[in-house]
């Protein structure tokens, strides 16, 4: 079964998936009417700016009361209650906003898909189950409607990921601004992506009723995991020979890819869920010596020594997404965070969706109702994720010498009812119209 | 199986894919485990004290009580008295709201959702195919959700007949239906009925319809037909009455349904998304001589919002998904707030058994997306879904005399950090979390004992 869609991969993946209707989706609509934003993706400036008098919650520290932050050149210059403005900045008066850092999707297919039922928009699948070599970085849409409709709400970067397979691909840490992919790109590879293999389709069979088909795909498993670990071997081998350079060696793209991945140099998200394929999954990082990040990780609270132990970063979600097996916990999915935050292992937070990566926010705060201190909420859309994907030194919090990744709300922007004023994406205003806003503006003059 | 673009995030999978239950642990053993904590209670008063109580349709009353008496709410307010013999529930610091009705939802159908056999399916009736044994109606109950109108799939023009029901998890299916409800049946527009993107099984031919122009036709004929059914009908009775030999004609259950629609019998529920389908169907309805009491999803129903106030049909959406198909590519999420603008009854609806356990999130959204006011929002998934159910003398706020179908929240629910305590309907305790709570390690505990016992 592969999907493209992020939900399907993340937490209907291991939900029931019986379909009643015998039936494939058909790709019968051109793609030449989606995706072509008119929303300018930025405006190529970063001016001095001043933003007082605001409640500024630079995340690594505690929240400043009639505050200043003064950036310039995409940089964030200065921060504090007494901080010189400089004579060429243009001075955003705060009184009543607040300031946070933007906001990371740690698991996103923004910038991958437009439309999902119509193939011609969907870049988020390769065919097969092997495709190490497959790159987000180079497909990602800066046009897409996508953009404008994520980052207006505050998130302003996402790791954009490849979905499907086994090896899945590598995903790209963007931002959502740019006229071209190399633009958008902050960081790529961020991951390589590794759909674990899994024992059983459907989870919620605890008892195996029907013994030939348990023993299929018995076999299906072994084979895919067998796969997966002569793969690494090859890579690891290929490695070796091409450094050892002692004869040419003829290219390989798709070993070639996974070199870093088995160097240890880019980290391998392995998407598990149930506790049997999470640990089958720390197993193969652990014989292969990856560098590996935890996602979706529905059951991660009965292997939490297992990922402690190993300092393992786990990237949770969707939260607003069921449990996979009737009898769970109802909260399973809202509690996993609190689980980690008690244990002390890191995490962030994915939508894994696209079209409402824009919700990132409220995922998180769905984990805070459930007993996440709100403050570590806000860090797994910030600062958490810019230290699990490498990149604190530039992101994740509002800190001198940083990148002015900035929002202005009039709230906790982890409440709905909270609204974003104004984004900055690397030190350059954001325009807060969006597909949106502009059909919403279009149909409020309706003559009726 | 699903091809690489198959959503099944978006509404519809619940519709499209909804799997049939897996063999796995007897399903009587969860609902046993988690069943109903109401004990009878019924005959004792119920007292919820010290909250702030969100009435809907007499605001928000602080430092109050409401006190539930037989299953309704007996009083509320601040001065409320309550026998010294009432259980009371101390809700200081927490929220008392009306539970929150689903005007879309599949949860508890056995099987599939779609007789696709045909255009026209208007005969079969959902509640033939109910189960008291879908989780899903527990864990909406832990988020605030009571009831739901459920449907048919919207495989075809014209599914089948709806049932409202109320989570009453634990209780015989029986109980769950609403007694008294209205007759309610789906029909669907667009992109799903003419199997835009789905393949026929192989060796089957496509369906028709292929065209909006073909779905219209459909109802139509569906129409025009009835009409010619009952006037049989009619010529039979009146040679009756004047004693002549009359042979009766065949007795056809669609077409009974379809007249009991135009006799205003039975309520319609569109599924609908693009603005010209919604205003082909209002349309025909007015030409037809029925009504359109609630169009489903409606995500393009900003756009003809005027035409749908004039018409007096309600709209039921899900605020902010978008882009999973063609027809939902317009959708956006100030949506509600235009249509409500426009004076048209709007609810929020799920379709979905995961949206359904946050309903208040997408209420929240309207205030977001479009500045509805919190009395706004709030009503969106009470009264305003009670009215589209025409359940709103009984149903949908905190009155006197309505059903005590209730929620206790540790937050104002259009928090995002909101948590469902306790919901009731008619004062039994259906959802508590303290209860749920302790009884993990139970379960946990008999669980293996059963897994032991099956094992050997």
């Amino acid at each position: 079964m592969k999907t493209r869609h992020p939900q399907r991969s993340e937490g209907s993946r291991t939900t029931r998936t019986r379909s009643c209707f015998v039936a494939l989706l058909l790709s019968m609509t051109s793609a030449s009417a989606f995706a072509q934003s008119t929303i300018p993706n930025n405006p190529g400036v970063k001016a001095a700016i001043a933003i007082r008098n605001a409640t500024i919650h630079p995340v690594t520290s505690a929240p400043i009361a009639n505050g200043t932050i003064v950036f310039a050149n995409g940089v964030i210059t200065a921060i504090g209650t007494n901080v010189p403005v400089p004579a060429n900045a243009t001075v955003i008066d705060g009184t009543g906003l607040s300031v946070y850092p933007g906001m990371i999707d740690s698991g996103s297919n923004v910038g991958l898909i437009e439309v999902d039922s119509v193939a011609g928009t969907v870049d988020t699948t390769e065919l097969g189950d092997f495709n190490p070599n497959a790159q987000a970085a180079v497909a990602v849409n800066p046009h897409s409607e996508l953009v404008p409709v994520t980052r207006v709400n505050g998130v302003t970067h996402v790791v954009s990921t490849p979905e499907g397979g086994i090896i899945s691909g590598q995903s790209a840490l963007i931002q959502l601004s740019g006229w071209t992919p190399p633009q958008m790109v902050v960081k790529a590879p961020a991951a390589m992506h590794i759909r674990f293999p899994r024992l059983r389709s459907a989870p919620l069979v605890d008892v195996p009723q029907d013994e030939e088909a348990e023993k299929e795909r018995s076999k299906t498993y072994t084979r895919q995991l067998d796969r997966l670990r002569d793969t690494f071997r090859d890579a690891q081998a290929y490695a070796k020979a091409a450094s050892a350079r002692v004869q040419r060696v003829d290219r390989d793209l798709l070993l070639e890819a996974l070199v870093p991945v088995v160097e240890g140099r880019v980290p391998v998200v392995m998407h598990a869920n149930l506790a049997r394929e999470i640990r089958a999954a720390l197993a193969v990082a652990d014989e292969f010596k990856l560098q590996v990040i935890l996602s979706g990780a529905q059951d991660v609270a009965r292997v939490v020594d297992e990922v402690k132990k190993r300092n393992i970063p786990v990237i949770l979600g969707p939260i607003l997404s069921l449990p996979s097996r009737e009898d769970d916990p109802y909260d399973l999915r809202f509690t996993n965070a609190k689980t980690l935050h008690d244990a002390g292992i890191r995490f962030a937070i994915q939508t894994a969706d696209a079209h409402n990566t824009r919700n990132l926010p409220y995922q998180a705060a769905s984990c805070a109702a459930f007993g996440l201190p709100k403050e570590e909420a806000l860090k797994a859309v910030t600062l958490y994720p810019a230290q699990i994907w490498g990149v604190a030194d530039r992101l994740g919090s509002l800190e001198t010498g940083k990148q002015a990744n900035v929002i202005v709300t009039d709230g906790d922007p982890l409440e709905i009812r909270t609204n974003v004023h104004r984004v900055f994406i690397a030190g350059e205003e954001i325009d807060m119209d969006s597909r949106h806003t502009l059909l919403y503006k279009k149909f409020s003059n309706r003559p009726k | 199986m699903s091809t690489p673009h198959a959503n099944p995030r978006h509404p519809e999978r619940s519709e499209r894919s909804r799997p049939a239950q897996s063999p796995r642990i007897p399903r009587c053993f969860v609902a046993l485990l988690l069943g109903t904590i109401a004990t009878g209670a019924l005959a004792e008063d119920l007292l919820i004290r010290n909250a702030t109580v969100l009435t809907i349709t007499n605001g928000t009353l602080p430092n109050a009580s409401v006190l539930v008496r037989n299953g309704k709410i007996a009083a509320v307010g601040a001065n409320v008295t309550a026998p010294a013999s009432a259980r009371v529930i101390d809700a200081t610091g927490k929220f008392v709201s009306p539970g929150i009705i689903d005007t879309h939802s599949h949860t508890a159908v056995e099987g599939s959702v779609n007789e696709v056999s045909l255009p026209n399916t208007g005969m079969v009736r959902i509640a033939d195919a109910l189960t008291n044994e879908d989780i899903s109606a527990y864990r909406q109950l832990a988020g605030g959700t009571t009831m739901a109108l459920v449907l048919h799939g919207s495989a075809n023009a014209i599914g089948g007949q709806s049932q409202i029901v109320k989570w009453k998890w634990g209780r015989p299916i029986s109980e769950w239906l609403v007694t008294g409800a209205p007759r309610t049946i789906k029909f669907a527009l667009g992109e799903n009925p003419k199997s835009a993107n789905f393949r026929p099984p192989e060796g089957q031919a496509r369906q028709y319809p292929a065209t909006r122009m073909g779905v219209e036709e459909v109802i139509r004929k569906s129409f025009v037909d009835a009409r010619d059914y009952l006037a049989r009908w009619d010529e039979y009775e009146a040679k009756r009455k004047r004693n002549e030999a009359a042979i009766p004609p065949r007795r056809d259950l669609l077409m009974e349904t379809m007249a009991d629609i135009l006799r205003g019998n039975i309520d319609v529920h569109a599924h609908s998304y693009r603005a010209d389908e919604i205003v082909m169907l209002l349309n025909l309805a007015d030409e037809l001589g029925f009504k359109i009491r609630e169009l489903q999803h409606v995500l393009e129903g900003y756009k003809v919002a005027p035409e749908i106030a004039a018409h007096g049909a309600g709209a039921g959406t899900f605020i902010d998904w978008w882009g999973y198909k063609a027809e939902a590519y317009d959708a956006i999420p100030y949506n509600v707030a235009l249509m409500v603008r426009n004076g048209v009854l709007t609810s929020v609806n799920s379709d979905s058994d995961e949206l359904a356990r946050h309903l208040n999130h997408d209420m929240a959204k309207a205030m977001k997306y479009g500045g509805l006011t919190e009395d706004e929002a709030l009503r969106l998934g009470t009264i305003n879904a009670a009215k589209q159910l025409r359940l709103d003398n009984r149903l949908g706020s905190i009155e006197v005399g309505k059903d005590a179908d209730l929620v206790i929240w540790t937050a104002h629910p259009l928090s995002t950090y909101a948590r469902v305590d306790t919901t009731m309907i008619e004062g039994e305790i259906y959802f508590d979390r303290a209860e749920d709570l302790a009884r993990r390690e139970d379960m946990r505990r008999e669980k293996e004992e059963r897994l032991k016992k099956e094992s050997k």
